[in-house]
């Protein structure tokens, strides 16, 4: 029914590179780079979460319309993280009140 | 008449179509309900840097990373599953379905039993909850997110399994062809997105404070 059949041994090549990546996660992870680690494991996930939507999820070969409700998602994922870190990041750049009103 | 396509559909091809966008469509709050558990370890984390990691490096990174490699491979299996039922081969289908059960079930053994090494050495919040560095209390935010977050992961395979078990029941009885295997095709939607939730999970709370 879905015309694009993903041929096994792309499966399987899929399924290496995530495994590759998964060592090469772990790797870094004891290599210390400060600030870097989190954004280094954070891009590996990022990756595998991609590929593994592409391929296993079929989405390369999926209607349009699913790439827009997919984004949709992530969209609203973004907007979820970046006002809410906005406001909690930011609680210290204000001065706090030197007196409290009883 | 093709009896497997309802009334409201054109094709066979257009209802599968609107199934798989129904179902994405769920993942899709699916991400956000679990986005707002990572926003919540996120923003804690960010708050007591310092606790969150050494609590970190309590979790067996061997174990995590096993557990991560067994999920793939469910994957990779479930996905063959997937293909077995486009070619329409059913005892193909069958046996891969029954190995993604099988590695589904391995990885939550070796989840179940960190959870009771955890049990164990009185890393459980709210159960005896022992922490001899400092800070217990923003340390136990550490493991309240792990065992919440995991635990939710943890949850979803088991609806997994139940749902691969259906699926296995129906090859059984025949009801998947190449021109309908829906059923096979959603259930691999959702087996891959908990495993795409691992894949965040296992570096969030096992890896990123190993080396500081």
């Amino acid at each position: 029914m879905s015309e694009a059949v993903i041929e096994r041994k792309t499966y399987f090549f899929v399924w290496a590179v995530l495994l590759a990546f998964l060592g090469v996660t772990v790797g870094v992870a004891y290599i210390h780079l400060g600030w870097l680690n989190p954004v280094a494991a954070l891009s590996i996930a990022v990756i595998k979460a991609v590929v593994i939507m592409l391929y296993f999820m079929h989405l390369r070969h999926s209607a349009r319309l699913v790439w827009v409700f997919v984004g949709a998602g992530f969209v609203w994922l973004g907007i979820m993280f970046v006002l809410s870190l906005g406001d909690y990041l930011a609680r210290s750049y204000l001065p706090k009140p030197t007196t409290w009103l009883p | 008449m093709d009896l497997t396509v309802a009334h409201q559909f054109d094709d066979a091809e257009q209802q599968q179509e609107a199934s798989t966008l129904g179902m994405w469509i769920f993942l899709a709050t699916e991400i956000l309900f679990f986005g707002g558990m990572f926003l919540g370890y996120t923003i804690y984390r960010a708050m007591y840097p310092q606790e969150f990691a050494a609590a970190s490096r309590h979790l067996d990174v061997v174990f995590g990373t096993v557990n991560t490699a067994v999920l793939l491979c469910s994957s990779l299996t479930m996905a063959l599953g997937v293909y077995s039922a486009q070619l329409g081969s059913r005892r193909m289908l069958a046996l891969f379905l029954g190995l993604t059960m099988l590695l589904g079930a391995v990885f939550l053994g070796i989840k179940f039993y960190e959870y009771y090494q955890k049990y164990e050495v009185g890393l459980i919040p709210c159960a005896g909850f022992t922490w001899a560095g400092p800070n217990p209390n923003q340390t136990s935010l550490f493991f309240v997110f792990y065992f919440i977050m995991t635990g939710m992961h943890a949850l979803h395979m088991v609806i997994g399994l139940g749902l691969m078990t259906v699926l296995v029941l129906l090859t059984r009885r025949g009801r998947f062809t190449p021109s309908y295997y829906t059923p096979v095709e959603l259930g691999g939607l959702y087996w891959h997105f908990v495993d795409i939730v691992w894949v965040f999970l296992f570096p969030l709370l096992y890896l990123i404070d190993r080396s500081s």
